[in-house]
């Protein structure tokens, strides 16, 4: 099993979601599977990073994505050192290429890093020995994160194919979104992006996804409604004019999810601004699934460390 | 009450169409107009209608004036709506769109609903808001937008003020474009006009007042097309008043982008040298400009790149203009000169009854999407009713509006105003008449 896993996915780092194949994205996603059950065991623990030294370097503050990965990587058996890299050090002037440097001759086996900026996951993956995984580069790509969503509508609708998924509010800013874009397109879903024009990157229809302004149209028929936290910044930047207009237009309420298919899954990657871009009631409702994403991010993040353990150095000095 | 249906005889209509139609009977049944038909002797009209015998008058739509500043919320010493309205009518205007730029500014969809509510309780003819852009017109965050087109604002506009920060522009035009909402800009680059009391000139040099140069409103116009093609936004620039503006609107037009642009009557009919001697009735938002440029901005009206013509209707307390030039308030009011000063170019020869028509009641009704400016079959009735060729002299006293800082103090007109009509009610009729 150990073999056919590595076979299916050959990769040393997740970068993100752009460059896996469909079937490497469901080898993980069937991997993620037996991590649930291994979640809901008494005994958690695993022994396949036992030995192993996993760094999550955070250059963003982060407490569900962190904690995901520290739990992740000890039910695997790792060794976990979280590093918050505060802005203070940031301003002492190291380079995120000098925290590599460092980093490395730690010899660690694994880094988990969030950073502010897109592009920094794979700039430290190019001058590192370890894998890396990122867990969100500024706006460009939020892989387990997508994982995770993917799972959840998985596990339960049964497959992906198909579906349309409806992603609304702040796209512009969203690595969350970016991912799940790949992804689902990646694995035959119908994606569409919901949002006020001024919340929608350049070009994102070329992505792949149909494009909607209008919530009502953009909801129409979604078996998933995927909201995006707006951070409250944007009013100061006139990207809304306030939280009271944008609730109105485009938060999820039941009168607008109504307007998807009966049983529509609601999800949100966390955290929520309730009132904002969701009604509180909808965020805790019976169509919610967004406490299970929380259980499914340990999942695949197990899941992602697991099959990337695979292409771990076995004797000093080999790369397998 | 029951209002008595109204025939209009023989009367000279300009309809929608662009036609110009003589000896026409008007029939208005419930504020509509019902049929517009050819000649009908009064004995067959039945006892129930009002006969108002037009014979020798033309009959207009109501004008449609996108620019009308009020003192209501705020200054109503200056102006209230009703006031305005007053003045509107007996200027054969019958739906004005007031102005953000009150105090408090109209940047909250409860104020709009304040403005429309005062105005249905006190007003004559027909008002619509503008709301603010952005919020208290700062130009830095824009204002709940959508919250206020719903409570009925028809566009939406920062005032006097131009938005500096690009940005924030490029926002506004694309969060609008969600709703067709139409973004209404005052071009003027603030830091280059900074200072400037009259348009920069040798006029301007000569009087020792500090200038705005034309290239203040070009600069940002050409700011504002290339916004408007990168977001795909619907854009109405306020007023123009030079010609190398009405190039800039003509070559986006010709690009097929959603622009527009309006004029200030005040840059249609004048020009600096009418400043004189310091007069500060002449001092306005965009400046008077040389008698060249008021010339492309009447041929501009011609050939149709021009789309509306405003009243720039803004009252003043006497003591506001009573400084040195640099230091009066600008603005005048216009509300009941706009069409006699219009109706100047149609003696001249310069432009037909249909132009004045399309860029006063027509083109700006649609840009609204409001149900006004047209006399055709079952629109509302709407209209005002002209003498083309009386002579007359303004004066002062003569003038409804509560704040008298008028620019045609003492000017002569031909063609004036007798009685204007909303929603088939008589709201204006000149003593005499």
């Amino acid at each position: 099993m150990d073999h056919t896993t590595s076979l299916a996915f050959p990769h040393r780092h997740l970068l993100g979601i752009e460059g896996l194949q469909p079937r490497e994205i469901a080898a993980l996603l069937d991997l993620a599977d037996e991590q649930v059950d291994v979640g809901r065991q008494v005994e958690k623990k695993k022994t396949v990073l036992r030995g192993r030294t996993q760094i999550n370097l955070f250059f963003e503050a982060s407490t569900r994505t962190q904690s995901s990965f520290e739990l992740a990587g000890k039910r695997l058996g790792a060794d976990v050192m979280n590093m918050s890299v505060s802005s203070s050090s940031v301003k002492k002037g190291e380079t995120l290429i000098d925290t590599a440097i460092t980093l490395n001759a730690m010899n660690p086996d694994l880094l988990v890093v969030r950073h502010a900026s897109a592009g920094a996951a794979e700039l430290l993956a190019q001058k590192v020995g370890c894998s890396v995984i990122n867990a969100g580069d500024g706006t460009h790509e939020h892989p387990t994160q997508a994982l995770l969503d993917a799972l959840t509508i998985r596990r339960h609708k049964g497959k992906i194919a198909r579906l349309t998924v409806a992603i609304c509010g702040d796209i512009l800013h969203s690595r969350v979104a970016r991912s799940n874009i790949l992804l689902l397109n990646a694995l035959d879903a119908r994606v569409r992006v919901v949002g006020p024009s001024t919340l929608l990157p350049t070009g994102i229809e070329r992505m792949g996804v149909e494009v909607f302004t209008d919530m009502d149209a953009g909801l129409q028929g979604a078996d998933v409604v995927m909201m995006l936290r707006l951070q409250r910044e944007r009013m100061a930047g006139s990207f809304v004019p306030s939280s009271r207009e944008y609730f109105r237009y485009y938060g999820l309420d039941a009168e607008k999810l109504a307007k998807a298919n009966e049983g529509a899954l609601v999800m949100h990657p966390g955290p929520m601004n309730r009132g904002v871009e969701i009604a509180s009631g909808i965020a805790d409702g019976a169509q919610s699934v967004i406490r299970e994403q929380v259980e499914m991010g340990v999942a695949v993040r197990m899941a992602v460390l697991e099959a990337l353990a695979k292409h771990l150095p076995t004797r000093n000095g080999d790369v397998s | 009450m029951t209002v008595r249906p109204l025939a209009l005889l023989n009367a000279t209509v300009v309809l929608d169409t662009g036609v110009v139609e003589d000896n026409r009977t008007v029939l208005v049944e419930d504020g509509i107009i019902k049929a517009i038909e050819g000649h009908v002797a009064p004995s067959l009209l039945d006892d129930a209608y009002d006969l108002i015998d037009c014979s020798g008058k033309v009959l207009l739509p109501g004008l449609v004036d996108m620019k009308v500043h009020t003192g209501e919320p705020g200054n109503e010493h200056e102006e209230t709506l009703e006031s305005a309205s007053r003045a509107a009518v007996a200027g054969g205007v019958t739906t004005m769109v007031v102005q953000p730029d009150t105090s408090p500014v109209i940047d909250d969809m409860a104020l709009v609903e304040f403005v429309l509510r005062n105005a249905r309780a006190t007003a004559v003819a027909k008002v619509h808001a503008m709301g603010a852009l952005t919020k208290g017109l700062d130009g830095a965050e824009l204002s709940e937008l959508r919250l206020m087109h719903e409570a009925g604002a028809v566009a939406f506009s920062n005032g006097n003020a131009s938005v500096e920060n690009a940005l924030v522009f490029r926002r506004a035009l694309s969060y609008a474009r969600d709703f067709d909402g139409l973004i209404i800009h005052h071009a003027e680059d603030a830091s280059l006009s900074q200072g400037g009391v009259m348009n920069e000139s040798e006029m301007a040099t000569r009087l020792g007042l500090p200038g705005i140069p034309k290239a203040a409103e070009i600069i940002m116009l050409e700011r504002d097309i290339r916004l408007t093609k990168l977001t795909g936004g619907r854009y109405h620039a306020s007023a123009i008043s030079c010609a190398e503006s009405v190039e800039i609107i003509k070559r986006a037009k010709d690009h097929g982008l959603k622009v527009t642009c309006g004029a200030s009557i005040n840059n249609v009919a004048l020009n600096e040298n009418d400043i004189g001697p310091y007069r500060t009735f002449f001092k306005v938002s965009p400046p008077l400009r040389p008698e060249d440029d008021r010339q492309a901005i009447i041929d501009g009206i011609k050939d149709g790149t021009i789309d509306v013509v405003h009243s720039d209707h803004r009252p003043r307390d006497v003591d506001m203009k009573r400084h040195p030039f640099a230091d009066a308030a600008d603005g005048a009011i216009g509300l009941e000169t706009l069409l006699p000063a219009m109706l100047r170019l149609f003696h001249d020869d310069v432009l037909t009854l249909p132009d004045i028509t399309r860029v006063l009641c027509q083109t700006p009704a649609t840009l609204l999407n409001a149900n006004a400016g047209r006399i055709a079959k079952g629109s509302p009735a709407d209209f005002t009713l002209v003498d083309l060729h009386e002579p007359w002299v303004l004066r002062e006293e003569d003038l409804q509006s509560r704040s008298k800082n008028t620019s045609f103090e003492g000017a002569r007109f031909t063609g004036r105003v007798l009685a204007t009509y909303v929603d088939g009610i008589e709201a204006y009729r000149r003593a005499g008449f």
